[in-house]
């Protein structure tokens, strides 16, 4: 039993040592073919995969219904960029506000102490679990109240917050903060796709760690049977508020990354579609399995943005129809994933994990040559 | 075998107009196996769940081992309609959690069995050990709680070996038949290690057999772990072999009180249980 | 007075908007507990049909054949996303709302290439007028009055018709109405197409006022209509008006003061507060979860 605990780990680890490299084979390969849209969707879905997973550590996992995504979202994207602009760009960036109130910028600042390389990248990782910090902050604030909801209603709650926490970044007399509702850029970005696979490696690694642990019991257990979780003395409260406020860490995670991914940020983009394009990406790889958002993230980001993109090009029509123009590809994708919604409800991979399915073969294997 | 487990005192439970449990008062001792006993509807359940924190009563108390866990009076609206006795007795509002309930040392079973679906016989139990649970959330994700799991792992199997469902530990809980079911809910129920188990119709929809293996089995695990039992039941043969003591509820009312061969004889109780119309 | 009215008035026309489309909400919630994600969506399509209608046709044509468009899409989307759900878990449904969402703003968006279109003039009802030296246009006077009219002709149709019998049997207890020998489906069907009826009627109303339609912009709306439905107790209809006309009225207020920017928040705060202090809303009744 002890040595399987320590498994977890050290496959993590390897898994997101061997990704990593692979990722830089594939940015090789990108490079040498001009296959843009290859980085673009290996780099969106890496992002989206841990928001993926941190949404279904919520409403996968614990059974918490929420919608409030987009709005930690934009709280760990707008971290992000406020503590990183450099300082000489302030000016540029907050040029309605006298360059803002915020007059430092973190990666800067490590980069005195460590030199450019390694203080930048050494302040990017620090501001990104500031990012954390601060969405997990806001989760707890929001899920004083709103825990208490059942069901549909926390999810009315959840979401209603979430477009509370936008209005608030876009206020005018926050603006010399927030940029109002102008567009925050020139933050330093990670170029490669290999750290942004470290990064969410590292972070998903926690969610499965945790998950499989005691704590991530008491949570499938709410899900399951919350009376009888509260009978056997599962505190609700507090396990519902443990795997809010870690979600939605994750979440602020998840956003700064997705700040860098898109190298500039609006408020006015988190809306709640956002939120329902994440939630949807749960529900194609399956509610309650990790592998399966991750995997879902990676097709939901490839058909949306490259594989079906043939679809929305009018020079591709065959005979006489009219039928391909742009928008049409989001018709189809949406189509499938109602297809998915209704029925194969339990998405890609149902509850089960990766290793589970491994195992399953294995098992199959031997029976079938001890058949014989 | 004196000292008091549970003392249920001048409790009134009351939904709106209804009153499900009408100043109850009753007292269980350590060691000892009572029943609860009375017509569907009389009100039963509703007392467990004031007993575990489910409801909050509208009126009385409840003792845990000399402590005062429950404590309630007629509040807001109530304050009109409350129609019971000991009204201005009880001043303050103390009502935990059922999970605060159940750390204290008291663990239920439920009358419609309600085990955590998605998970193995095995992790059951193990869920139930988390309120016994020390670490916190970073170390136990960080696996720095080995010590601890592997305890809890060892306990699991322990309890599983207990109530006979070893062979069945890797397998869904709902793949069981029913009877182990009602095992594996009192299986989950001593995971949380209490002193006093409360079981909630632990033979119903079992046949003659299982329900004498179920008799037995109480009073095997009463003595082994140093239990308290306080159980509701219909099937009388159970009731009246292993039970110390008896109360009988009906229309909210406790009607009688005794030992097993005191109740069979009790005029009052066969009234209950008979029909005869109070009216007539 | 002036100053007031002229706040007061588009606020009151705003709140019968919100008042139609949040029964479509509470009528569904009442019967299948489902938050209709999509009801926002039907509404806005209702406004680009319109739109298209009118370049092929007189409005006086349009407009029925908007109301027959918009009725038979609720009808549709409840057969096919909603029906074969109808055992599955209550998430599953909720989430087959959300996608149903997504699927008719991509739709909308293909079909119109994403611009956002002026919506026609209604004539007559686009008129400007003068109500006490405050000018504004007839719709602002009639979304009230037409609002109150609707909803009373709801009333009957819910306490006096068979079919009303049967959906307040349905709301009150699904599966024993289903025993009783109700058609459920039917039921449901009925439900729907109320619903996207008013719907239909809102969306003349509301675009009238804003003029221009975009794939997104039923979103807003028909979030705080469902918050209308919650604030008056959801599953209430006469919650729902009451709650409809509240926020709208709030909302144009709180413009007023000059803080457009927090009127959108404002309607979510509302809604946190009243889940927090009577989750049941105004006129809502409580259900307990038995143990």
């Amino acid at each position: 039993m002890e040595t399987k605990r320590n498994k977890t780990i050290l496959w993590g680890l390897v898994l997101i040592a061997a990704f990593s490299a692979l990722s830089l084979g594939a940015e090789g390969i990108a490079e040498a073919t001009g296959q843009t849209l290859l980085m673009t969707v290996l780099k969106k879905g890496t992002v989206y995969a841990l928001l993926a997973v941190s949404m279904n550590l919520l409403n996968g996992f614990t059974g918490l219904f929420s919608l409030g995504q987009a709005g930690f979202m934009l709280i760990g994207a707008y971290t992000y960029a406020i503590l990183t602009i450099p300082v000489a760009k302030r000016a540029g960036v907050y040029q309605y506000y006298d360059g803002g109130i915020v007059q430092f910028s973190i990666p800067e600042t490590f980069s005195g102490v460590f030199g450019d390389l390694v203080g930048g990248v050494i302040g990017m990782v620090i501001t990104l679990v500031i990012c954390g910090l601060l969405a997990a902050f806001f989760g707890w604030l929001i899920g004083l109240p709103v825990l208490r909801l059942k069901s549909d209603y926390l999810a009315i709650a959840t979401l209603g917050f979430a477009e509370i926490i936008r209005t608030f970044i876009q206020y005018e007399s926050f603006a010399p903060l927030t940029n109002g509702s102008n567009t925050l850029r020139q933050y330093p970005t990670f170029k490669h796709l290999y750290p942004y696979v470290i990064i969410v490696g590292l972070c998903i690694l926690g969610i499965v760690l945790l998950v499989n642990s005691t704590y991530g019991r008491a949570f499938k257990a709410i899900r399951d049977d919350e009376i009888a979780a509260e009978a056997m003395g599962i505190n609700l409260a507090k396990h519902k508020m443990l795997s809010f406020i870690i979600s939605s860490f994750f979440a602020g995670v998840g956003g700064g990354l997705l700040a860098m991914y898109m190298s500039s940020v609006q408020a006015k983009g988190f809306t709640v579609a956002m939120t329902y394009e994440i939630l949807l990406m749960v529900v194609i790889g399956g509610i309650g399995s990790i592998s399966g958002s991750i995997i879902a993230s990676y097709l939901f980001i490839g058909c949306s943005e490259w594989w079906l993109r043939f679809l929305d090009d009018p020079g591709n029509n065959p005979g006489g129809l009219k039928l391909l123009a742009p928008g049409f590809r989001m018709v189809v994708f949406s189509i499938f994933i109602m297809i998915v919604v209704l029925f194969f409800r339990k998405g890609i991979m149902g509850e089960r994990e990766f290793p589970d399915i491994l195992r399953q073969r294995a098992k199959k294997t031997k029976k079938e040559a001890a058949g014989k | 075998m004196s000292e008091n487990v549970l003392k249920v005192e001048n409790v009134t439970m009351q939904f709106g107009g209804v009153v499900a449990v009408d100043n109850m008062n009753l007292e269980i001792n350590q060691g000892e196996i009572v029943a609860l006993i009375g017509p569907n509807g009389a009100g039963k359940t509703t007392a467990f769940n004031v007993v575990t924190g489910v409801y909050q009563p509208t009126n009385g108390a409840v003792w845990f081992q000399g402590e005062k866990i429950v404590e309630n009076h007629p509040q807001g609206k109530m304050r009109q309609q409350y129609k019971g006795q000991h009204a201005g007795e009880y001043s303050r509002a103390l009502a935990p959690t059922p999970d605060a309930i159940t750390k204290l040392g008291m663990a239920r079973t439920f009358q419609n069995i309600r085990l955590w679906k998605s998970q193995t016989v095995f992790d059951n139990v193990l869920i139930a050990k988390h309120c016994r649970t020390h670490t916190n959330f970073l170390s136990a994700a960080l696996r720095l709680n080995r010590k601890e799991e592997q305890a809890q792992r060892q306990h699991v199997e322990e309890l599983l070996e207990l109530v006979g469902l070893s062979d069945v530990k890797g397998e869904l809980a709902t793949s069981l038949p029913y009877g182990k079911q009602r095992r594996l809910e009192i299986a989950r129920a001593l995971a949380t290690e209490p002193k006093l188990l409360l079981l909630d119709e632990p033979a119903a929809g079992m046949n003659p057999q299982e329900t004498g293996e179920l008799t037995a089995f109480i009073s095997e695990i009463r003595s082994k772990l140093g239990l308290t039992v306080f159980l509701i039941e219909h099937h009388m043969d159970l009731v009246m072999d292993i039970s110390d003591r008896i109360y009988v509820l009906d229309f909210g009312r406790l009607i009688a009180e005794g030992t097993p061969a005191e109740i069979q004889n009790n005029q009052r109780v066969i009234d209950a249980y008979l029909g005869v119309a109070e009216d007539a | 007075m002036v100053q007031i009215l002229s706040t007061l008035l588009p606020g009151i026309s705003v709140g019968g908007q919100y008042a139609l489309i949040a029964l479509g909400y509470t009528m569904v919630y009442g019967i299948l507990r489902l938050i209709n994600f999509a009801h926002g969506d039907i509404f806005t399509v209702a406004g680009f049909v319109m739109f298209y209608a009118v370049t092929a046709m007189p409005v006086q044509l349009a407009i029925p054949l908007t109301i027959a468009v918009t009725v038979l899409l609720g009808f549709t989307v409840e057969r096919l996303a909603y029906k074969p759900l109808r055992s599955a878990p209550r998430m599953s449904v909720m989430i087959s709302a959300i996608g149903v969402s997504y699927l008719l703003q991509n739709l909308m968006w293909y079909i119109t290439g994403g611009q956002p279109q002026q919506y026609p003039v209604i004539p007559w009802i686009s008129d400007s007028i003068s109500v006490f030296g405050t000018e504004t246009k007839r719709v602002t006077i009639i979304t009230p009055i037409l609002t109150i009219v609707l909803i009373l002709a709801l009333v009957t149709l819910i306490k006096k018709t068979r079919i009303g019998m049967a959906m307040r049997a349905a709301s009150r207890d699904f599966e024993t109405a289903r025993l009783m020998g109700i058609k459920i489906n039917s039921v449901i069907s009925m439900t729907f197409v109320i619903g996207s009826f008013l719907a239909a009627v809102g969306s003349f109303l509301f675009f009238s006022n804003y003029s221009t339609v975009s794939p997104t912009v039923g979103t807003m709306p028909g979030l705080k209509a469902f918050v209308a439905a919650v604030f008056g107790g959801i599953g209430s209809i006469p919650g729902a008006v009451v709650g409809g006309f509240i926020i709208g009225i709030c909302e144009n207020i709180i413009r007023g003061l000059g803080y457009s920017t927090f009127s959108d928040a404002f309607t979510f705060a509302l809604l946190i507060v009243v889940l927090f202090v009577k989750p049941t809303g105004l006129f809502g009744e409580k259900l307990e979860e038995k143990v």
